[in-house]
């Protein structure tokens, strides 16, 4: 077995006649937390979104290059997608529950998805992902109330149970905090770094800090360029270009 | 500035009529129908004999008949204009789906008695031929499927009336879909369903503006007069005896009667019904805006 879940090869992306990306080699390690951190208009949301090929539904996108899933290029002809972004799950900016279902099956969709029908498999792996995410205790009076009446930051751990709910082996989150006040995004920052004890998650910030706390290993992007990456602690204390000095010290971003 | 204010008093003015000639319009039907509504109240609404002859009129039939039509149509075009609308947003490429789209449309403004001409000609002799007639030598001992089949009658009429209201729910439904956030679009896709799923998922999202929808094509079901009338076979009756039955609906026995219509109790009837015709089109419409806009409040979309 690799240590590597993912390897991004030669990957230039964008839309229609712009490029977002170019030329991008990145290695993402097994059950590691991966910052992709960058400022805005970076590309790095845009890199997200290629590893579970959601870029493509945006009209004019398109993708070059190879991304190897557990040996597996997901942009191969045979591959169907939808079997892709089944292994994968992913958290958003904002927290996006389903308003039109309850508490209880906004984290059971995945799985009746996946045709599981049995009430009681269902009801432990709906408590179990609701446990995992520290919101059982607050909603298990409200299953059958809409998703929608929770705060944003229990709204976003409901979105993390979703995704967590088919027992996904890559968690992609696109700075799920970012829309959250400081005290909802500590306890989403201790849930991910829970969840990289047996699971992949590669997370986009631009906030450095958050970077620092959560990530075992960085990239860095700048204007759609994979600037530099490596381990946290030697991109953080000895960053070898000058773009991501600037950017850790918060000099541009 | 003065021509500030002309342009202010002028679309004033065209507003206020908008309005005027809506209470005008309810002020003549009520007034026209003040002597059917003098001699028979509200009993009106429950009576079910029609006998010009004799003077006697009352309602309940046509309003049975035109709830069960217009339901009947609603029932028919529902599943065809979702099925329409997912295959425009969901399965065909954007520059056909654009294509089909203005045609969809266009079908909405096709004059109703081509329709009524089509139904009378074309559908209802086919469906005496190879549908009616088939049902009948199977299932003629079901009292559903005995009777004089002629083609027309309540279900054709109902079938015409389906294809007529599928444009106009297909359009919004159409809408409704592409109106569906990206944020919940991309959660339901990051889930892996397959197509149908995501499909489902997607009609999840839209029903409350569904059913208004469904609202809208009944409106227009119930308010349609021509096709209907030269497709239901206008007769007088409290229930059809059996499928392929001839019926009544408010609209038609206006259209049908206004010029047999020799004496003001007579005219006076028609234009009672003409009033409960627009009663019955009104709530349904006010039913529709307040589900849409209680919809959109909740969603905080307003």
């Amino acid at each position: 077995m690799s240590d590597y879940k993912i390897i991004v090869e030669n990957v230039s992306a964008g839309y229609n006649s712009n490029i977002v990306l170019r030329n991008i080699n990145l290695k993402i390690p097994q059950r590691k937390i991966t910052a992709i951190m960058g400022p805005s208009g970076s590309g790095k949301s845009t890199f997200l979104r290629i590893l579970n090929r959601l870029h493509e539904l945006t009209p004019g996108a398109w993708v070059k290059g190879r991304v190897i899933l557990d040996g597996i290029d997901i942009y191969d002809r045979k591959v169907n997608p939808t079997l892709i972004r089944k292994k994968i799950g992913m958290v958003f900016q904002k927290p996006n529950p389903f308003p039109m279902m309850s508490i209880y099956d906004n984290v059971a969709i995945g799985l009746k998805l996946n045709g599981i029908k049995d009430k009681k498999t269902l009801d432990e792996i709906v408590r179990r992902s609701l446990e995992i995410v520290g919101l059982w205790d607050e909603v298990k009076g409200d299953l059958h109330r809409p998703g929608t009446m929770l705060s944003g930051g229990q709204q976003q751990r409901l979105c993390i149970a979703r995704a967590l709910a088919v027992n996904p082996e890559v968690i992609l989150m696109d700075e799920p905090t970012s829309s959250l006040d400081p005290i909802s995004s500590m306890t989403i920052e201790s849930l991910v770094k829970k969840l990289a004890e047996d699971r992949t998650i590669v997370i986009v910030t631009h906030n450095v800090q958050q970077a620092i706390r959560l990530a075992d290993y960085v990239a860095f992007f700048y204007l759609g360029e994979l600037i530099e990456h490596g381990p946290a602690v030697e991109v953080f204390t000895n960053p070898k270009h000058e773009l991501t000095l600037k950017f850790v010290k918060g000099a541009i971003g | 500035m003065f021509g500030d204010k002309i342009f202010k008093y002028t679309t004033a003015f065209f507003a206020f009529f908008i309005v005027i000639s809506f209470l005008m319009l309810i002020y003549e039907l009520y007034k026209g129908s003040y002597l059917a509504i003098s001699k028979f109240g509200l009993s009106f609404i429950k009576n079910t004999v029609w006998d010009p002859v004799n003077g006697v009129f009352g309602a309940l039939p046509l309003i049975i008949g035109t709830i069960v039509v217009s339901l009947l149509s609603l029932l028919f075009s529902l599943p065809i204009s979702i099925g329409v609308a997912l295959v425009l947003v969901l399965y065909l490429p954007r520059k056909i789906s654009r294509g089909l789209a203005v045609l969809i449309e266009t079908m909405a403004g096709v004059p109703s008695v081509i329709y009524g001409l089509w139904g009378l000609y074309v559908l209802a002799p086919f469906l005496r031929e190879n549908v009616y007639s088939v049902l009948q030598s199977m299932f003629g001992f079901i009292p559903l499927f005995s009777g004089p089949n002629y083609g027309i009658g309540f279900l054709t009429g109902s079938m015409v009336l389906a294809l007529m209201i599928t444009p106009i729910i297909t359009a919004v439904t159409k809408d409704l879909l592409l109106a569906v956030p990206t944020s919940i679009k991309e959660a339901a896709v990051s889930l892996g369903p397959k197509k149908k799923e995501l499909a489902l998922i997607m009609i999840k999202y839209i029903k409350p503006g569904l059913f208004a929808a469904s609202l809208l094509g009944l409106g227009r079901a119930i308010g349609e007069t021509m096709a209907i009338s030269m497709v239901i076979g206008n007769k007088f009756k409290l229930f059809p005896s059996s499928l392929f039955d001839t019926w009544y609906t408010l609209s038609a026995i206006i259209a049908n009667e206004f010029l047999e219509a020799t004496y003001d109790l007579y005219i006076s009837s028609l234009v009672y019904i003409g009033l409960l015709l627009l009663a019955v089109t009104l709530a349904v419409i006010i039913i529709a805006r307040i589900i849409i806009w209680r919809f959109s409040k909740v969603r905080g979309e307003i």
